[in-house]
Protein backbone atom coordinates (compact mmCIF):
# COMPACT_ATOMS: atom_id res chain seq x y z
CA UNK A 1 0.00 0.00 0.00
CA UNK A 2 2.73 2.37 0.97
CA UNK A 3 4.71 1.42 -2.13
CA UNK A 4 1.70 2.05 -4.33
CA UNK A 5 1.20 5.49 -2.83
CA UNK A 6 4.77 6.34 -3.53
CA UNK A 7 4.32 5.17 -7.09
CA UNK A 8 1.18 7.27 -7.54
CA UNK A 9 2.95 10.27 -6.08
CA UNK A 10 5.88 9.68 -8.37
CA UNK A 11 3.64 9.45 -11.45
CA UNK A 12 1.88 12.66 -10.45
CA UNK A 13 5.18 14.41 -9.95
CA UNK A 14 6.42 13.25 -13.37
CA UNK A 15 3.20 14.45 -15.03
CA UNK A 16 3.41 17.76 -13.25
CA UNK A 17 7.06 18.17 -14.14
CA UNK A 18 6.37 17.35 -17.79
CA UNK A 19 3.55 19.88 -17.92
CA UNK A 20 5.77 22.51 -16.34
CA UNK A 21 8.56 21.68 -18.76
CA UNK A 22 6.26 21.89 -21.76
CA UNK A 23 4.89 25.20 -20.54
CA UNK A 24 8.34 26.58 -19.96
CA UNK A 25 9.55 25.65 -23.42
CA UNK A 26 6.76 27.37 -25.30
CA UNK A 27 7.04 31.13 -25.37
CA UNK A 28 3.27 31.74 -25.91
CA UNK A 29 3.70 34.62 -28.33
CA UNK A 30 0.37 34.41 -30.17
CA UNK A 31 -1.67 37.61 -30.19
CA UNK A 32 -5.49 37.66 -30.23
CA UNK A 33 -6.62 37.15 -33.82
CA UNK A 34 -8.97 39.60 -35.55
CA UNK A 35 -12.53 38.56 -34.77
CA UNK A 36 -13.67 38.99 -38.37
CA UNK A 37 -10.94 36.78 -39.83
CA UNK A 38 -12.39 34.39 -42.40
CA UNK A 39 -10.68 32.20 -44.91
CA UNK A 40 -12.86 29.49 -46.41
CA UNK A 41 -16.38 28.59 -47.44
CA UNK A 42 -17.47 25.11 -46.36
CA UNK A 43 -20.20 22.87 -47.81
CA UNK A 44 -22.66 23.80 -45.04
CA UNK A 45 -22.31 27.47 -46.01
CA UNK A 46 -20.01 28.38 -43.15
CA UNK A 47 -17.84 31.30 -44.22
CA UNK A 48 -20.16 32.61 -46.96
CA UNK A 49 -20.21 36.40 -46.96
CA UNK A 50 -23.53 38.23 -47.07
CA UNK A 51 -24.36 38.91 -50.70
CA UNK A 52 -26.24 37.89 -53.80
CA UNK A 53 -25.90 37.63 -57.55
CA UNK A 54 -28.02 36.63 -60.52
CA UNK A 55 -27.41 34.38 -63.50
CA UNK A 56 -28.00 37.31 -65.86
CA UNK A 57 -25.57 39.51 -63.98
CA UNK A 58 -23.10 36.66 -63.97
CA UNK A 59 -23.34 36.28 -67.73
CA UNK A 60 -22.06 39.83 -68.23
CA UNK A 61 -19.28 39.41 -65.68
CA UNK A 62 -18.29 36.06 -67.17
CA UNK A 63 -17.90 37.65 -70.60
CA UNK A 64 -15.50 40.17 -69.10
CA UNK A 65 -13.47 38.10 -66.66
CA UNK A 66 -13.73 34.41 -67.58
CA UNK A 67 -14.37 33.87 -71.26
CA UNK A 68 -10.76 34.25 -72.40
CA UNK A 69 -9.65 31.07 -70.63
CA UNK A 70 -12.90 29.12 -70.29
CA UNK A 71 -14.74 29.85 -73.55
CA UNK A 72 -18.16 31.41 -74.03
CA UNK A 73 -20.00 28.24 -72.98
CA UNK A 74 -17.44 27.12 -70.41
CA UNK A 75 -16.26 24.31 -72.65
CA UNK A 76 -12.73 25.47 -73.53
CA UNK A 77 -10.65 22.26 -73.80
CA UNK A 78 -8.23 21.96 -70.90
CA UNK A 79 -10.18 24.49 -68.87
CA UNK A 80 -13.70 23.11 -69.07
CA UNK A 81 -16.26 24.33 -66.57
CA UNK A 82 -19.32 22.76 -68.17
CA UNK A 83 -20.35 19.56 -69.91
CA UNK A 84 -19.12 16.02 -69.34
CA UNK A 85 -22.17 14.78 -67.47
CA UNK A 86 -22.35 10.99 -67.63
CA UNK A 87 -18.76 10.56 -68.78
CA UNK A 88 -17.08 9.73 -65.45
CA UNK A 89 -17.33 5.95 -65.90
CA UNK A 90 -16.39 6.09 -69.58
CA UNK A 91 -12.98 5.73 -71.19
CA UNK A 92 -12.87 9.50 -71.74
CA UNK A 93 -14.10 11.10 -68.53
CA UNK A 94 -14.53 14.88 -68.61
CA UNK A 95 -14.32 16.41 -65.16
CA UNK A 96 -16.13 19.77 -64.92
CA UNK A 97 -18.01 21.74 -62.28
CA UNK A 98 -21.20 20.10 -63.50
CA UNK A 99 -19.96 16.55 -64.00
CA UNK A 100 -17.57 16.23 -61.07
CA UNK A 101 -17.60 18.90 -58.35
CA UNK A 102 -19.59 17.68 -55.33
CA UNK A 103 -20.39 21.07 -53.74
CA UNK A 104 -21.45 24.45 -55.14
CA UNK A 105 -19.76 26.15 -52.17
CA UNK A 106 -16.41 25.02 -53.57
CA UNK A 107 -17.08 26.98 -56.74
CA UNK A 108 -17.76 30.15 -54.75
CA UNK A 109 -14.72 29.59 -52.54
CA UNK A 110 -12.40 29.04 -55.49
CA UNK A 111 -13.60 31.94 -57.63
CA UNK A 112 -13.50 34.19 -54.58
CA UNK A 113 -9.88 33.35 -53.74
CA UNK A 114 -8.20 32.47 -57.01
CA UNK A 115 -10.07 33.96 -59.96
CA UNK A 116 -9.77 35.61 -62.35
CA UNK A 117 -6.26 34.33 -62.95
CA UNK A 118 -3.90 37.31 -63.09
CA UNK A 119 -6.27 39.61 -61.22
CA UNK A 120 -7.16 37.54 -58.19
CA UNK A 121 -9.50 38.94 -55.53
CA UNK A 122 -10.59 41.81 -57.79
CA UNK A 123 -14.24 40.73 -57.80
CA UNK A 124 -16.73 41.95 -55.20
CA UNK A 125 -18.61 39.37 -53.18
CA UNK A 126 -21.80 40.05 -55.13
CA UNK A 127 -19.88 39.55 -58.36
CA UNK A 128 -18.59 36.19 -57.11
CA UNK A 129 -22.18 35.13 -56.33
CA UNK A 130 -23.21 36.16 -59.85
CA UNK A 131 -20.38 34.33 -61.61
CA UNK A 132 -21.02 31.26 -59.46
CA UNK A 133 -24.67 31.42 -60.50
CA UNK A 134 -23.80 31.70 -64.18
CA UNK A 135 -21.39 28.72 -64.11
CA UNK A 136 -24.04 26.63 -62.35
CA UNK A 137 -26.54 27.76 -64.99
CA UNK A 138 -24.13 26.75 -67.79
CA UNK A 139 -24.25 23.28 -66.26
CA UNK A 140 -28.08 23.19 -66.12
CA UNK A 141 -27.95 23.00 -62.33
CA UNK A 142 -29.99 26.14 -61.62
CA UNK A 143 -32.54 27.95 -63.84
CA UNK A 144 -31.84 31.25 -65.59
CA UNK A 145 -33.89 33.34 -63.15
CA UNK A 146 -32.01 32.23 -60.04
CA UNK A 147 -30.63 34.75 -57.56
CA UNK A 148 -27.87 33.07 -55.59
CA UNK A 149 -27.38 34.30 -52.02
CA UNK A 150 -25.59 33.37 -48.84
CA UNK A 151 -28.86 31.74 -47.79
CA UNK A 152 -29.45 29.41 -50.73
CA UNK A 153 -26.01 28.60 -52.19
CA UNK A 154 -25.22 25.76 -49.79
CA UNK A 155 -28.55 24.10 -50.63
CA UNK A 156 -27.72 23.72 -54.33
CA UNK A 157 -27.45 19.97 -54.99
CA UNK A 158 -24.64 19.16 -57.39
CA UNK A 159 -25.13 16.27 -59.83
CA UNK A 160 -22.06 14.37 -58.58
CA UNK A 161 -22.75 15.03 -54.88
CA UNK A 162 -22.53 11.33 -54.06
CA UNK A 163 -19.70 10.55 -56.47
CA UNK A 164 -16.92 10.53 -53.88
CA UNK A 165 -15.76 8.17 -51.20
CA UNK A 166 -13.08 9.00 -48.70
CA UNK A 167 -9.92 7.08 -48.06
CA UNK A 168 -10.60 4.91 -44.99
CA UNK A 169 -8.29 6.83 -42.68
CA UNK A 170 -9.85 10.23 -43.26
CA UNK A 171 -13.64 10.00 -43.23
CA UNK A 172 -15.19 13.44 -43.03
CA UNK A 173 -17.85 13.89 -40.40
CA UNK A 174 -21.17 13.53 -42.21
CA UNK A 175 -24.79 14.22 -41.47
CA UNK A 176 -24.74 17.96 -40.91
CA UNK A 177 -24.78 19.06 -44.51
CA UNK A 178 -27.95 20.73 -45.76
CA UNK A 179 -27.95 18.78 -49.02
CA UNK A 180 -26.98 15.40 -47.66
CA UNK A 181 -30.57 14.15 -47.28
CA UNK A 182 -30.78 13.69 -51.03
CA UNK B 1 38.40 -14.50 -59.80
CA UNK B 2 34.80 -15.36 -60.47
CA UNK B 3 31.94 -12.92 -60.11
CA UNK B 4 29.18 -13.65 -57.67
CA UNK B 5 25.79 -13.12 -59.28
CA UNK B 6 22.93 -12.03 -57.04
CA UNK B 7 20.18 -12.25 -59.68
CA UNK B 8 19.76 -12.78 -63.41
CA UNK B 9 21.26 -10.84 -66.30
CA UNK B 10 24.32 -9.53 -64.52
CA UNK B 11 23.25 -8.33 -61.07
CA UNK B 12 26.20 -8.80 -58.72
CA UNK B 13 27.02 -9.07 -55.08
CA UNK B 14 28.36 -5.76 -53.83
CA UNK B 15 31.23 -7.16 -51.80
CA UNK B 16 32.56 -8.98 -54.83
CA UNK B 17 32.48 -5.81 -56.87
CA UNK B 18 34.80 -4.08 -54.45
CA UNK B 19 37.25 -6.96 -54.67
CA UNK B 20 37.10 -6.96 -58.45
CA UNK B 21 37.69 -3.24 -58.52
CA UNK B 22 41.07 -3.65 -56.89
CA UNK B 23 42.00 -6.38 -59.34
CA UNK B 24 40.92 -4.81 -62.61
CA UNK B 25 41.79 -1.21 -61.75
CA UNK B 26 45.36 -1.64 -62.94
CA UNK B 27 44.19 -2.40 -66.46
CA UNK B 28 43.18 1.15 -67.31
CA UNK B 29 45.76 3.90 -67.54
CA UNK B 30 44.62 7.52 -67.34
CA UNK B 31 46.92 10.28 -68.43
CA UNK B 32 47.91 12.54 -65.53
CA UNK B 33 46.54 16.08 -65.64
CA UNK B 34 48.80 18.09 -67.90
CA UNK B 35 50.60 21.00 -66.25
CA UNK B 36 49.39 23.43 -68.89
CA UNK B 37 45.77 23.17 -67.71
CA UNK B 38 44.81 26.79 -66.85
CA UNK B 39 43.45 25.93 -63.40
CA UNK B 40 46.92 24.70 -62.44
CA UNK B 41 48.59 27.97 -63.43
CA UNK B 42 46.35 30.90 -62.43
CA UNK B 43 44.21 31.80 -59.39
CA UNK B 44 40.58 30.86 -59.67
CA UNK B 45 37.50 32.94 -58.87
CA UNK B 46 37.29 34.76 -55.53
CA UNK B 47 34.84 33.83 -52.78
CA UNK B 48 31.24 34.89 -53.29
CA UNK B 49 28.28 36.06 -51.25
CA UNK B 50 26.19 33.11 -52.22
CA UNK B 51 27.62 30.06 -53.97
CA UNK B 52 26.61 28.64 -57.29
CA UNK B 53 27.02 25.12 -58.63
CA UNK B 54 29.90 24.50 -61.01
CA UNK B 55 28.89 25.74 -64.42
CA UNK B 56 30.33 22.49 -65.74
CA UNK B 57 27.83 20.38 -63.80
CA UNK B 58 24.87 21.33 -66.03
CA UNK B 59 22.31 21.14 -63.29
CA UNK B 60 18.90 22.29 -64.44
CA UNK B 61 15.37 21.52 -63.41
CA UNK B 62 13.39 19.63 -65.96
CA UNK B 63 9.97 19.81 -67.51
CA UNK B 64 9.60 23.41 -66.53
CA UNK B 65 5.94 23.46 -67.47
CA UNK B 66 3.77 26.51 -67.69
CA UNK B 67 0.03 26.07 -67.71
CA UNK B 68 -1.22 26.95 -71.20
CA UNK B 69 -3.45 29.64 -69.71
CA UNK B 70 -0.95 31.13 -67.27
CA UNK B 71 2.83 30.88 -67.07
CA UNK B 72 2.91 31.32 -63.29
CA UNK B 73 0.72 28.26 -62.79
CA UNK B 74 3.10 25.45 -63.56
CA UNK B 75 5.73 23.06 -62.30
CA UNK B 76 9.33 22.01 -62.62
CA UNK B 77 10.95 18.75 -61.59
CA UNK B 78 14.15 17.64 -59.92
CA UNK B 79 16.79 16.20 -62.32
CA UNK B 80 17.05 12.93 -60.40
CA UNK B 81 19.53 11.39 -62.83
CA UNK B 82 22.05 14.19 -62.18
CA UNK B 83 22.02 13.84 -58.38
CA UNK B 84 23.21 11.30 -55.85
CA UNK B 85 22.66 10.73 -52.16
CA UNK B 86 19.22 11.64 -50.85
CA UNK B 87 19.15 15.41 -50.22
CA UNK B 88 17.89 17.64 -53.03
CA UNK B 89 19.78 20.93 -53.36
CA UNK B 90 17.40 23.78 -52.65
CA UNK B 91 17.84 25.20 -56.13
CA UNK B 92 16.67 21.92 -57.64
CA UNK B 93 13.70 21.09 -55.39
CA UNK B 94 10.64 20.46 -57.53
CA UNK B 95 8.14 23.29 -57.81
CA UNK B 96 4.41 23.48 -58.33
CA UNK B 97 2.72 26.83 -58.14
CA UNK B 98 -0.88 27.81 -58.78
CA UNK B 99 -0.30 31.51 -59.19
CA UNK B 100 3.43 32.01 -59.19
CA UNK B 101 5.95 32.63 -56.43
CA UNK B 102 4.85 35.52 -54.22
CA UNK B 103 7.45 38.01 -52.95
CA UNK B 104 6.37 38.15 -49.30
CA UNK B 105 7.84 40.56 -46.77
CA UNK B 106 8.09 38.48 -43.58
CA UNK B 107 7.56 41.62 -41.48
CA UNK B 108 4.09 41.91 -43.06
CA UNK B 109 3.19 38.23 -42.97
CA UNK B 110 1.28 36.53 -40.17
CA UNK B 111 -0.13 33.10 -39.39
CA UNK B 112 -3.64 33.12 -37.89
CA UNK B 113 -5.13 30.06 -36.19
CA UNK B 114 -8.88 30.32 -35.64
CA UNK B 115 -12.18 28.46 -35.92
CA UNK B 116 -12.90 25.75 -33.35
CA UNK B 117 -10.19 26.83 -30.95
CA UNK B 118 -10.39 28.28 -27.45
CA UNK B 119 -8.20 31.29 -28.24
CA UNK B 120 -7.88 32.46 -31.88
CA UNK B 121 -4.29 33.66 -32.22
CA UNK B 122 -2.06 35.37 -34.73
CA UNK B 123 1.69 34.73 -34.88
CA UNK B 124 4.24 36.80 -36.71
CA UNK B 125 7.49 35.54 -38.21
CA UNK B 126 9.75 36.85 -35.47
CA UNK B 127 7.57 35.20 -32.84
CA UNK B 128 7.70 31.81 -34.56
CA UNK B 129 11.50 31.96 -34.61
CA UNK B 130 11.45 31.81 -30.80
CA UNK B 131 9.49 28.53 -30.59
CA UNK B 132 11.15 25.16 -30.06
CA UNK B 133 12.05 23.78 -33.47
CA UNK B 134 12.50 20.36 -34.97
CA UNK B 135 14.69 19.25 -37.90
CA UNK B 136 13.71 16.26 -39.99
CA UNK B 137 14.93 14.80 -43.27
CA UNK B 138 11.74 14.14 -45.24
CA UNK B 139 10.68 13.44 -48.77
CA UNK B 140 8.06 15.62 -50.41
CA UNK B 141 6.27 14.19 -53.44
CA UNK B 142 3.64 15.75 -55.65
CA UNK B 143 0.55 13.61 -55.99
CA UNK B 144 0.93 13.94 -59.76
CA UNK B 145 4.49 12.60 -59.83
CA UNK B 146 5.12 10.03 -62.60
CA UNK B 147 1.75 10.76 -64.19
CA UNK B 148 3.19 10.26 -67.67
CA UNK B 149 3.61 6.58 -66.85
CA UNK B 150 -0.16 6.24 -66.55
CA UNK B 151 -0.53 7.17 -70.22
CA UNK B 152 -1.11 4.43 -72.83
CA UNK B 153 2.32 4.84 -74.49
CA UNK B 154 5.61 5.04 -72.58
CA UNK B 155 7.21 8.48 -73.01
CA UNK B 156 10.92 8.61 -73.85
CA UNK B 157 12.05 10.79 -70.97
CA UNK B 158 14.72 11.06 -68.30
CA UNK B 159 14.20 9.89 -64.72
CA UNK B 160 13.69 13.50 -63.66
CA UNK B 161 11.29 14.38 -66.45
CA UNK B 162 9.18 11.35 -65.59
CA UNK B 163 9.54 11.12 -61.83
CA UNK B 164 11.14 14.35 -60.62
CA UNK B 165 8.18 15.71 -58.67
CA UNK B 166 9.87 14.13 -55.63
CA UNK B 167 12.51 15.91 -53.60
CA UNK B 168 14.04 15.61 -50.18
CA UNK B 169 15.27 18.19 -47.71
CA UNK B 170 16.10 18.64 -44.08
CA UNK B 171 13.15 20.74 -42.98
CA UNK B 172 13.32 22.77 -39.78
CA UNK B 173 10.35 24.40 -38.17
CA UNK B 174 7.90 24.65 -35.30
CA UNK B 175 5.90 21.48 -34.61
CA UNK B 176 2.33 22.55 -35.22
CA UNK B 177 1.08 20.97 -32.01
CA UNK B 178 2.91 23.66 -30.00
CA UNK B 179 0.81 26.35 -31.65
CA UNK B 180 -2.40 24.33 -31.40
CA UNK B 181 -1.79 23.76 -27.69
CA UNK B 182 -1.55 27.52 -27.32
CA UNK B 183 -4.85 28.16 -29.12
CA UNK B 184 -6.53 25.15 -27.57
CA UNK B 185 -8.48 22.67 -29.69
CA UNK B 186 -12.22 22.39 -29.19
CA UNK B 187 -13.50 18.80 -28.95
CA UNK B 188 -15.67 19.01 -32.09
CA UNK B 189 -12.69 20.01 -34.22
CA UNK B 190 -11.68 17.31 -36.71
CA UNK B 191 -10.05 19.13 -39.65
CA UNK B 192 -7.64 22.00 -40.15
CA UNK B 193 -8.11 24.12 -43.27
CA UNK B 194 -4.75 25.57 -44.33
CA UNK B 195 -4.49 28.57 -46.63
CA UNK B 196 -1.52 30.13 -48.41
CA UNK B 197 -0.74 33.80 -48.99
CA UNK B 198 -0.06 33.53 -52.72
CA UNK B 199 -2.46 35.07 -55.23
CA UNK B 200 -4.34 31.76 -55.56
CA UNK B 201 -4.68 31.53 -51.76
CA UNK B 202 -4.33 27.79 -52.23
CA UNK B 203 -6.21 25.89 -49.53
CA UNK B 204 -6.49 22.31 -48.30
CA UNK B 205 -8.21 20.43 -45.50
CA UNK B 206 -5.82 18.49 -43.26
CA UNK B 207 -7.17 15.86 -40.86
CA UNK B 208 -6.57 17.06 -37.30
CA UNK B 209 -4.73 13.85 -36.49
CA UNK B 210 -2.11 14.62 -39.15
CA UNK B 211 -1.88 18.24 -38.03
CA UNK B 212 -1.20 17.37 -34.40
CA UNK B 213 1.01 14.30 -34.86
CA UNK B 214 3.73 15.23 -37.32
CA UNK B 215 2.96 18.48 -39.13
CA UNK B 216 5.24 21.46 -38.71
CA UNK B 217 5.36 25.08 -39.74
CA UNK B 218 8.60 24.85 -41.70
CA UNK B 219 10.87 27.88 -41.76
CA UNK B 220 14.21 26.45 -42.91
CA UNK B 221 15.09 24.13 -45.78
CA UNK B 222 18.50 22.42 -45.78
CA UNK B 223 19.71 24.93 -43.23
CA UNK B 224 18.71 28.18 -44.91
CA UNK B 225 15.43 30.09 -44.82
CA UNK B 226 12.86 28.58 -47.17
CA UNK B 227 13.27 29.44 -50.81
CA UNK B 228 10.52 31.63 -52.20
CA UNK B 229 9.39 28.75 -54.37
CA UNK B 230 9.04 26.58 -51.26
CA UNK B 231 6.94 28.97 -49.23
CA UNK B 232 9.11 31.72 -47.76
CA UNK B 233 8.68 32.84 -45.05
CA UNK B 234 6.79 29.77 -43.80
CA UNK B 235 4.98 26.72 -45.08
CA UNK B 236 2.95 23.91 -43.68
CA UNK B 237 4.70 20.56 -43.92
CA UNK B 238 2.62 17.39 -43.55
CA UNK B 239 5.22 14.60 -43.70
CA UNK B 240 4.53 11.58 -45.89
CA UNK B 241 1.49 13.13 -47.54
CA UNK B 242 0.85 14.45 -51.04
CA UNK B 243 2.78 17.67 -51.57
CA UNK B 244 -0.29 19.79 -52.24
CA UNK B 245 -1.30 19.34 -48.58
CA UNK B 246 1.85 21.15 -47.40
CA UNK B 247 0.48 24.62 -48.11
CA UNK B 248 3.22 27.11 -48.98
CA UNK B 249 3.28 30.74 -47.78
CA UNK B 250 1.09 29.56 -44.89
CA UNK B 251 -1.24 32.34 -43.74
CA UNK B 252 -4.08 30.73 -41.82
CA UNK B 253 -5.31 27.53 -40.22
CA UNK B 254 -9.02 27.19 -39.52
CA UNK B 255 -10.14 24.33 -37.27
CA UNK B 256 -13.47 22.86 -38.33
CA UNK B 257 -15.67 19.81 -37.71
CA UNK B 258 -15.67 19.01 -41.44
CA UNK B 259 -13.33 19.30 -44.40
CA UNK B 260 -13.91 22.36 -46.57
CA UNK B 261 -13.93 20.26 -49.77
CA UNK B 262 -11.77 22.86 -51.47
CA UNK B 263 -11.21 22.84 -55.21
CA UNK B 264 -7.82 21.16 -54.73
CA UNK B 265 -9.34 18.22 -52.81
CA UNK B 266 -12.41 17.71 -55.03
CA UNK B 267 -11.82 18.83 -58.60
CA UNK B 268 -8.11 17.98 -58.35
CA UNK B 269 -6.04 15.40 -56.46
CA UNK B 270 -8.91 12.89 -56.29
CA UNK B 271 -8.67 9.45 -57.83
CA UNK B 272 -11.46 8.72 -60.28
CA UNK B 273 -12.06 4.99 -60.58
CA UNK B 274 -13.33 3.13 -63.65
CA UNK B 275 -16.82 2.86 -62.12
CA UNK B 276 -17.13 6.66 -62.04
CA UNK B 277 -16.69 7.00 -58.27
CA UNK B 278 -13.73 9.07 -57.07
CA UNK B 279 -11.63 8.38 -54.02
CA UNK B 280 -10.99 11.50 -51.96
CA UNK B 281 -8.37 12.26 -49.30
CA UNK B 282 -5.86 9.65 -50.50
CA UNK B 283 -3.32 11.66 -48.58
CA UNK B 284 -0.43 9.32 -47.79
CA UNK B 285 2.02 8.74 -50.62
CA UNK B 286 2.49 5.02 -51.07
CA UNK B 287 5.74 3.04 -51.24
CA UNK B 288 7.79 3.80 -54.36
CA UNK B 289 11.28 3.57 -55.83
CA UNK B 290 13.01 4.84 -58.95
CA UNK B 291 16.33 3.78 -60.47
CA UNK B 292 18.01 7.11 -61.18
CA UNK B 293 21.14 5.69 -62.82
CA UNK B 294 21.39 4.16 -65.32
CA UNK B 295 18.11 5.67 -66.47
CA UNK B 296 16.11 7.12 -69.31
CA UNK B 297 17.93 8.81 -72.22
CA UNK B 298 21.35 7.84 -70.87
CA UNK B 299 23.67 5.74 -73.02
CA UNK B 300 26.03 3.08 -71.71
CA UNK B 301 29.27 3.51 -73.62
CA UNK B 302 30.70 0.02 -73.18
CA UNK B 303 30.12 -3.36 -71.64
CA UNK B 304 31.23 -3.76 -68.07
CA UNK B 305 30.32 -3.14 -64.47
CA UNK B 306 27.98 -0.30 -63.55
CA UNK B 307 26.36 0.66 -60.29
CA UNK B 308 22.57 0.68 -60.40
CA UNK B 309 21.39 3.32 -57.96
CA UNK B 310 18.18 5.03 -57.05
CA UNK B 311 15.79 6.46 -54.48
CA UNK B 312 13.04 4.80 -52.46
CA UNK B 313 10.51 6.25 -50.04
CA UNK B 314 7.15 5.57 -48.42
CA UNK B 315 4.53 7.73 -46.76
CA UNK B 316 3.72 4.79 -44.51
CA UNK B 317 6.99 4.78 -42.59
CA UNK B 318 10.47 3.59 -43.49
CA UNK B 319 11.87 1.64 -46.41
CA UNK B 320 12.72 -1.89 -45.31
CA UNK B 321 14.03 -3.41 -48.54
CA UNK B 322 14.69 -2.44 -52.14
CA UNK B 323 15.02 -5.16 -54.74
CA UNK B 324 16.43 -4.72 -58.23
CA UNK B 325 15.87 -6.76 -61.38
CA UNK B 326 17.87 -6.65 -64.61
CA UNK B 327 15.67 -9.13 -66.46
CA UNK B 328 12.28 -7.44 -66.39
CA UNK B 329 11.20 -8.86 -63.05
CA UNK B 330 12.06 -12.53 -63.60
CA UNK B 331 14.63 -12.46 -60.81
CA UNK B 332 15.36 -9.96 -58.07
CA UNK B 333 18.35 -9.14 -55.87
CA UNK B 334 18.34 -7.09 -52.71
CA UNK B 335 20.11 -3.77 -53.11
CA UNK B 336 22.24 -2.18 -50.44
CA UNK B 337 20.71 0.72 -48.55
CA UNK B 338 23.55 2.99 -47.45
CA UNK B 339 21.88 6.14 -46.25
CA UNK B 340 20.38 6.36 -42.82
CA UNK B 341 16.82 5.22 -42.61
CA UNK B 342 14.26 7.14 -40.67
CA UNK B 343 10.54 7.64 -40.64
CA UNK B 344 9.41 9.25 -43.93
CA UNK B 345 13.02 9.67 -44.98
CA UNK B 346 13.99 8.54 -48.49
CA UNK B 347 16.86 6.10 -48.93
CA UNK B 348 19.54 5.70 -51.56
CA UNK B 349 19.92 2.14 -52.81
CA UNK B 350 22.80 0.65 -54.81
CA UNK B 351 23.72 -2.64 -56.44
CA UNK B 352 26.48 -3.53 -58.93
CA UNK B 353 25.57 -4.87 -62.35
CA UNK B 354 27.61 -6.21 -65.22
CA UNK B 355 26.17 -5.25 -68.58
CA UNK B 356 26.99 -7.86 -71.17
CA UNK B 357 25.97 -5.73 -74.14
CA UNK B 358 22.62 -7.46 -74.54
CA UNK B 359 19.19 -5.89 -73.96
CA UNK B 360 18.23 -5.64 -70.31
CA UNK B 361 15.21 -4.33 -68.44
CA UNK B 362 16.11 -2.62 -65.16
CA UNK B 363 13.51 -2.32 -62.42
CA UNK B 364 13.39 -1.61 -58.71
CA UNK B 365 10.69 -2.35 -56.18
CA UNK B 366 10.57 -1.10 -52.62
CA UNK B 367 8.99 -2.67 -49.56
CA UNK B 368 8.17 -0.49 -46.55
CA UNK B 369 8.08 -1.21 -42.84
CA UNK B 370 4.28 -1.33 -42.98
CA UNK B 371 4.65 -4.36 -45.26
CA UNK B 372 3.55 -2.66 -48.49
CA UNK B 373 5.31 -3.75 -51.68
CA UNK B 374 5.54 -1.35 -54.61
CA UNK B 375 3.09 -2.60 -57.27
CA UNK B 376 3.70 -3.27 -60.93
CA UNK B 377 2.31 -0.71 -63.35
CA UNK B 378 -0.57 -3.04 -64.12
CA UNK B 379 -1.39 -3.50 -60.45
CA UNK B 380 -1.13 0.24 -59.75
CA UNK B 381 -3.58 1.15 -62.51
CA UNK B 382 -6.08 -1.62 -61.77
CA UNK B 383 -9.61 -0.29 -61.33
CA UNK B 384 -8.65 3.30 -62.11
CA UNK B 385 -10.28 5.47 -64.70
CA UNK B 386 -8.15 6.20 -67.77
CA UNK B 387 -6.62 9.67 -67.85
CA UNK B 388 -6.41 9.81 -64.07
CA UNK B 389 -2.87 10.45 -63.01
CA UNK B 390 -2.61 11.02 -59.28
CA UNK B 391 -0.87 8.83 -56.67
CA UNK B 392 0.81 6.57 -59.22
CA UNK B 393 3.53 4.40 -57.65
CA UNK B 394 4.02 1.59 -60.17
CA UNK B 395 7.42 0.02 -60.82
CA UNK B 396 9.55 2.07 -63.25
CA UNK B 397 11.15 0.03 -66.05
CA UNK B 398 14.21 1.14 -68.02
CA UNK B 399 15.06 -0.76 -71.20
CA UNK B 400 18.77 -0.97 -72.07
CA UNK B 401 19.12 -1.56 -75.82
CA UNK B 402 22.08 -3.42 -77.29
CA UNK B 403 23.42 -0.01 -78.34
CA UNK B 404 23.48 1.06 -74.71
CA UNK B 405 20.64 3.58 -75.18
CA UNK B 406 18.14 3.53 -72.31
CA UNK B 407 14.44 4.21 -72.69
CA UNK B 408 11.33 4.24 -70.51
CA UNK B 409 9.22 1.15 -71.19
CA UNK B 410 6.18 -0.58 -69.77
CA UNK B 411 7.30 -4.08 -68.78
Amino acid sequence: MYTRSIAVLLVCWVCFAAAELSHDLEPSLGKPAPTDFESVVAPDGTGLPVGEGSVTGGKTLYATHCVACHGSEGTQPGNSLAGGRGTLNSTRPLKTVGSYWPYATTLFDYVNRAMPYGNEKSLSENEVYAITAYVLYLNDIIPADTRLTNHNLAAVVMPNRDGFRSAPDYQPVGGSLPNSEK
Amino acid sequence: MTESPSAGNGLLNRRRLLQMGSAVGVGAILSPVAAEEPWLRRPGAPSSDYGQPSHRAHLVRERVNAHPFGPAAGSSSTPLQSLNGTITPNSLHFERHHSGIPDIDPARHTLTIFGMVDRPLTFNYEALLRYPMQSRILFLECSGNSYQNTFPAAADMTAGELNGLISCAEWTGVPLHYLLEETGIQPASKWVIAEGADASSNNRSVPLSLATEEAMVAIYQNGEPLRGAQGYPMRLLVPGCEGNLSIKWLRSLKLMDQPAHTREETSKYTDLMADGIAQQFSLRMEVKSIITTPSGKMKLQEKGVYEISGLAWSGNGEIRTVEVSADGGNSWAEAEIQSGTGRLQPVRFRIPWRWNGQPATLQSRAIDTAGNTQPTREQALKGQSPLVAYHYNGIQSWQVEHTGRITNVYA
